[in-house]
């Protein structure tokens, strides 16, 4: 299974292993990581979820839909354009790898 | 109770047929046992007191909420069935619909009650929750639901929304036909229909647009109408729905988890040591009561669910309160823990028709919780709490409480 690396603000990362069909988010709670609220549970509309994404990776996700981008300019920390929603990155084996950054806040 | 073998009407697997009524006076003093029959029962049941299908463990209740195409809403999301029947009133234009009209229509409240939205409304909300405690710790010993629980909602939603000062009092008796009317053709129900002329007439009258207070979030909804995202026939019923949905709900939720913190005092100790915890502590006490107990969907076709048939055009009832508590998918689910990793309760739904209202509901419940916290050492509970009956609500009539001061 694809593995994906969050990375704290304090700078520790953890690297996961994800499993068929989950999301990033689902990653995330699934193995207790703090630092991902997702309130809303994966349905995109709590903007609680958010990361930025290592730009390395970040032109091999598909686009922000408009829901998502919305959420986006309501996030607690600050939106910078690697800014995205992990419940909508949905892990796929081209994602093993994947590295986010987690913010200071989420609410 | 019984419970046995035999398949239901149209199901080709051995659906479990129970004698339950779930709109039971009986059930709603202590729905917990009930709840765990459901849930054990079978994955999928059928209940011979209404005709219908239901689930109560948390897969199927979620498999059910996201898959609104076999799983509908627009046939009413109570026992009636729209298609059968003529609703009390004229369907929402987003709880009662389906995509793609659902689409539009939701698009415009998800952007009216946004993160952006709440961000700007904060400070607001918090000050005015301040002010609730510097008005119960005057009094020292009140109602929990008067005092607060409706007191604070009062105090904030319909100015955010933008109603006129007159004829709020209408506000709770409407929310609470709504929520009565969900449920089956019992006492509850027809005598709420039937009282509920006057709630009705002010409401319609308070979701035009001359009567919405600029700024607020009902103008804010009129305003699509300018930018051709909504007509102005529909404008006034998108109004209606935070009339109906916001404000007795977060009146129950607030209500619960002062109610939880009340019961229990290691929890409301811990929430006083790391002030953080408010928001969860919240969420955890909305999974932990479910506010909203229940809502029903409806069949479009023949479609099989963990092992049950279950035919086209038939009523499917999701036990959101069961879920909540299912040990298939939380540790100690019986335990109100506000450290507990709440995210993927059902407390409120899941899927395309997930509360549009859940960052207003959260945000009054963690500024609430916050200055109760911070300013109040001790919550006793000083009388025997009421409950107060509804077809899908749950929540406390009275809760007689003094506090001590930090």
């Amino acid at each position: 299974m694809p593995a994906i690396t969050f990375i704290h603000p304090d700078g520790k990362s953890e690297r996961v292993e994800t499993a068929d069909g989950e999301s990033a988010m689902q990653t995330a709670t699934r193995h207790g990581l703090d630092g991902i609220l997702a309130e809303c549970g994966g349905n995109a509309m709590c903007a609680t979820c958010h990361v930025y994404v290592d730009d390395a990776w970040l032109a091999r996700l598909p686009a922000a839909a408009d829901d998502e981008d919305a959420l986006l300019d309501g996030t607690a920390s600050e939106r910078l354009p690697n800014s995205r929603l992990s419940c909508q990155i949905k892990i796929t084996p081209e994602l093993d790898g994947l590295v986010v950054k987690l913010p200071e806040r989420q609410v | 109770m019984t419970a046995s073998g035999t398949p239901a009407s149209t199901g080709s697997a051995a659906v479990p047929h129970l004698d339950v009524d779930p709109f039971d006076m009986n059930f709603f003093a202590d729905p917990y046992p009930t709840h765990q029959r459901l849930r054990e029962a079978g994955p999928v049941v059928y209940l011979d007191k209404w005709n219908v299908y239901g689930v109560a463990r948390y897969a199927e209740v979620h498999a059910v909420l996201n898959d609104p195409a076999t799983f509908c809403s627009s046939r009413g999301v109570g026992l009636s069935d729209f298609k059968k029947e003529t609703p009390w009133r004229p369907p929402s234009l987003i709880l009662e619909a389906d995509p793609p009209a659902h689409t539009r229509t939701r698009a415009v409240l998800s952007k009216v009650l946004s993160p952006t939205v709440m961000k700007q409304v904060r400070d607001r909300f918090a000050a005015a929750a301040e002010e609730r405690v510097d008005a119960l710790l005057d009094k020292r010993s009140f109602d929990a639901i008067t005092d607060l629980a409706e007191a604070y909602p009062l105090s904030i939603f319909p100015d955010a929304l933008g109603l006129k000062a007159e004829g709020r009092e209408h506000l709770i008796p409407y929310a609470s036909v709504v929520f009565n009317a969900f449920g089956p053709p019992n006492q509850l129900r027809q005598e709420a229909i039937a009282r509920s002329a006057p709630h009705q007439a002010y409401v319609a009258e308070q979701c035009q647009r001359d009567n919405l207070a600029p700024g607020g979030f009902g103008a804010c909804i009129h305003a699509r109408v300018d930018d051709g995202e909504i007509t102005a026939t529909e404008a006034p019923l998108l109004v209606r729905s935070l009339l109906s949905a916001g404000l007795d709900t977060t009146v129950n939720g607030i209500g619960a988890a002062v109610y939880c913190l009340a019961r229990f005092p290691d929890q409301w100790q811990r929430l006083r040591a790391d002030l953080t915890l408010a928001r969860n502590a919240f969420e955890e006490a909305v999974r932990f009561e479910s506010p909203v107990q229940t809502f029903f969907r409806t069949t479009t076709r023949e479609v099989e669910l963990s092992g049950a048939t279950i035919g086209e055009g038939e009523k499917v009832l999701m036990f959101l309160a069961a879920a909540n508590r299912d040990p298939r998918r939380w540790d100690e689910p019986d335990s109100y823990d506000i450290t507990r990793r709440t995210s993927g309760h059902v407390g409120f739904g899941s899927g395309i028709h997930m509360c549009v209202g859940q960052l207003v509901a959260r945000l009054e419940g963690e500024v609430m919780l916050t200055a109760l916290a911070r300013r109040i050492a001790k919550i006793e509970i000083t009388g025997e709490p009421r409950r107060r009956f509804n077809n899908t609500l749950r929540g406390l009539d009275s809760l007689p409480v003094t506090i001590t001061p930090a």
